[in-house]
């Protein structure tokens, strides 16, 4: 492939970039078109009075979002944030260091809303609202993928998802939305995930795939929809039903349900994870979409709700589903509602349910790729960090070859991607390609030292975003797995061997 | 002089206290919609407590970001510290045996105050990233603390001015009856500069003291599946 831009160099031990203003100035996504604006309530196009628009929808935000009024004040320009931004090092664009990318917004709150800012803004850098100002924003508030990596340094904790978040929002409500991220959006609510794959078409899917596995696996693998009555409703992105190496991964939640012999059922109503409200910013968007949970567990009579491999969606499942569509009195007390699937698994291995042939993987060395919002918004297991032991247990029990990535490429400090936040879309490749400069780097690192051949990741977006931009750094893209790949290829069926 | 400087403290008092309060109570009665609690997020509200300890007296988010920034931040932070507490012994009478103890402390504080913002100052002027965010009045910020400081160490190390009288100023003007004030330059300049940083501080990123406790990511507690958080919308 030829790229219109330049390759990052991998270097370690990386290098933090010389500022270069401007660097990234050109790169914006596609703008939504009057149609999938309108679908989601947003006016089609820029609005003749999108200045008092504008302000007045910051001011709502300001008045609704403690986060946002104390993140806007609180900014004393340390400087701590500046180079943490993947994107920031991937481009060298300053716009991307999160205290510029956030005082971009801040600028024009200080005009319009601070004492400093009406009577001396070249004092305190405050800015008129104008169009070119709008233009900036849609450009770098779609270079940030809201993981929340400069928040954790940060010593205010101001977490420039938040701020980014109410710049997408203030634009998508003047009329400048953004197509991918929209689109998809209506998609959920038209016809139930993002990939707009219908329920008659899901149903095919799987059985299809029911068929395969069982024959491969000499077991009878279901993968039962709407299946009333099961215990355990699976919630997953739409990306398992079919692509690769997503795939691979529901056929291991499969098989792990298969052997511990736990009923359970995907939902054709409810058939994505993926909640693409976060990525606007619209609480309003993200509860409709995940009402749908909501009425699915219900309408089947499950006991349980258990989210698959997806970051963002995880966050949303584990930070938001019980302000938004909670309270889960009607599921099993017994267990947290929700549950991921690592929850699942590692509880299983962890009572010895379930038994692994590790042989199988000893071709391989795994690392994992902590994904940003698994990492720095939620957690698994109710133990401190236990979103990053849960998915190394799990790799352990079925692997004999684990090694980690540098310490301040994982855990909370984990690097995103560079696709995540709605940016995983082809109008974007450069700075995707880009922005997964550092992950880049500490996988070079562990290949070259420990000869890792895998990197497991628990996220859609990710093994999405992966698969695009590794062959760029010349990385074969079949590096990258679905967790619950391992898992499954190396777990034991036959209940009699064991 | 005197009553020119006792009318611009009252004023200073009026407005930073004032002003705190009134942006304190918009945070605090501006609803959080959703859990935000950033990782490592403490699973009880003493937890919660605790990290917020380490953040207010350790800096621990900044010191994982940036050792030189901790370390200049810090000094200045602590040695503010220390000295505020040595200007203790101008409003108590007897001097609190404590206040009386960390004295000489006080002085390091002053001086640990210029290191610090020495080394914050020349980061912002060095480093390419911290230069291109920073606007006048980040730079105005940390000329009004040098000033503030230096004039306090002149003051102390140079021109010597009359204690006893500033003492009895001092606290002439809790009981709203200030006593003469001696009117020496030093003196004044570094008044001047203290009673405008008070008057600034709630229409500027001082606020950021003030603004940490209310700072969602580190204040909530990471319970959203055990318990619904379900707040009220504005």
């Amino acid at each position: 492939m030829k790229p219109e831009f330049t390759i990052p160099v991998v270097i370690n031990p990386p290098q933090t970039p010389a500022v270069r203003a401007g660097a990234m100035a050109h790169s914006r996504p596609f703008v939504a078109k009057a149609e999938h604006q309108q679908a989601l309530g947003f006016p089609g196009e820029l609005v003749d009075d999108w200045h008092d628009k504008a302000l007045a929808k910051m001011k709502q935000l300001l008045d609704s979002s403690r986060a946002l009024q104390v993140f806007m004040d609180s900014c004393v320009k340390c400087g701590a944030c500046a180079d943490k931004c993947h994107y920031f090092l991937g481009t060298a664009d300053p716009n991307n260091m999160p205290v510029a990318r956030q005082d971009l917004l801040r600028a024009v709150y200080r005009r319009y809303f601070t004492f400093a800012g009406r009577w001396l803004p070249w004092l305190v850098g405050a800015v008129d609202l104008t169009e070119d100002v709008l233009r900036e924003w849609y450009a770098y508030y779609h270079q940030c993928s809201e993981c929340r990596r400069c928040s954790v340094y940060c010593p205010f904790g101001i977490d420039t998802a938040e701020v980014t978040m109410a710049g997408r929002e203030i634009l998508a409500s003047v009329g400048i939305g953004q197509k991918y991220s929209n689109e998809i959006i209506g998609k959920v609510h038209d016809i139930g995930n993002n990939l707009g794959l219908k329920p008659p078409a899901l149903a095919h899917t799987l059985e299809e795939l029911a068929e395969e596995v069982s024959e491969d696996a000499g077991a009878p693998v279901a993968f039962p929809l709407d299946e009333n009555g099961a215990e355990i409703l699976l919630v997953t992105p739409s990306a398992d039903f079919f692509a690769e190496p997503h795939v691979d991964g529901l056929i291991g939640y499969a098989k792990v349900f298969h052997r511990a012999g736990i009923s359970w059922t995907l939902s054709s109503h409810a058939s994505e994870a993926a909640n693409f409200g976060l990525f606007v910013g619209s609480h309003a968007h993200m509860k409709k979409v995940a009402e749908r949970v909501r009425e699915a567990a219900l309408e089947l009579g499950v006991k349980r709700i258990v989210v698959g491999e997806c970051g963002h969606a995880w966050r949303v499942a584990y930070s938001y589903w019980n302000t938004l569509i909670g309270p889960f009195d009607f599921l099993d007390p017994n267990y947290p509602a929700p549950q991921h699937i690592c929850e699942v698994t590692h509880d299983l291995i962890h009572r010895g349910a379930l038994s692994f042939d590790k042989s199988i993987h000893d071709d391989k060395v795994i690392t994992f790729h902590d994904s940003c919002n698994v990492a720095r918004a939620s957690n698994m297991g109710g133990v401190p960090g236990g979103q990053f032991i849960l998915p190394r247990d799990i790799i352990r029990a079925c692997c004999n070859h684990f090694v980690d990535m540098r310490d301040d490429a994982i855990g909370e400090a984990t690097y995103c991607c560079g696709g995540g936040g709605g940016l995983l879309t082809d109008d974007l490749v450069e700075l995707r390609v880009k922005g997964a400069l550092p992950r880049m780097q500490a996988l070079r690192e562990v290949i070259d030292e420990h000869g890792v051949t895998h990197m497991a990741a628990i996220c859609a977006i990710c093994k999405s975003q992966f698969g695009k931009v590794m062959p760029y750094y010349e990385f074969d893209m079949d590096m990258v797995v679905s967790l619950h790949q391992l898992v499954g290829d190396a777990l034991i069926l036959d209940r009699g061997a064991h | 002089m005197t009553n020119f400087f006792a009318a611009l403290f009252y004023l200073a008092a009026v407005v930073f206290i004032g002003g705190v309060a009134w942006r304190a109570r918009l945070y605090a009665r501006t609803p959080a919609p959703l859990k935000i609690p950033t990782t490592p997020a403490p699973f009880t509200r003493g937890g919660v407590a605790l990290r917020m300890l380490r953040e207010v007296v350790l800096f621990e988010s900044l010191f994982k970001a940036s050792r030189w920034t901790w370390l200049f931040g810090w000094l200045f932070h602590f040695g503010l510290l220390l000295v505020l507490l040595r200007h203790l012994r101008y409003v108590t009478d007897p001097v609190w045996g404590w206040v009386a103890w960390l004295q000489p402390a006080g002085v390091y504080g002053g001086f640990a105050m210029l290191i610090g913002l020495a080394g914050l100052w020349a980061r912002r002027l060095l480093v390419d990233r911290v230069r291109y965010i920073s606007s006048p009045s980040d730079h105005l910020h940390l000329a009004l603390l040098a000033a503030i400081a230096g004039s306090g160490l002149a003051v102390k190390y140079f021109w010597h001015t009359d204690i006893v009288a500033i003492k009895n100023f001092a606290r002439g003007w809790l009981a709203f009856a200030p006593a003469p004030l001696p009117a020496d330059p030093a003196l004044l300049a570094h008044l001047a500069a203290a009673a405008l940083l008070f008057l600034i501080f709630p229409i500027s990123k001082l606020m950021h003291a003030p603004g940490l406790f209310f700072s969602p990511t580190r204040n909530q507690v990471d319970d959203s599946r055990a318990r619904r958080h379900a707040p009220a919308v504005n």
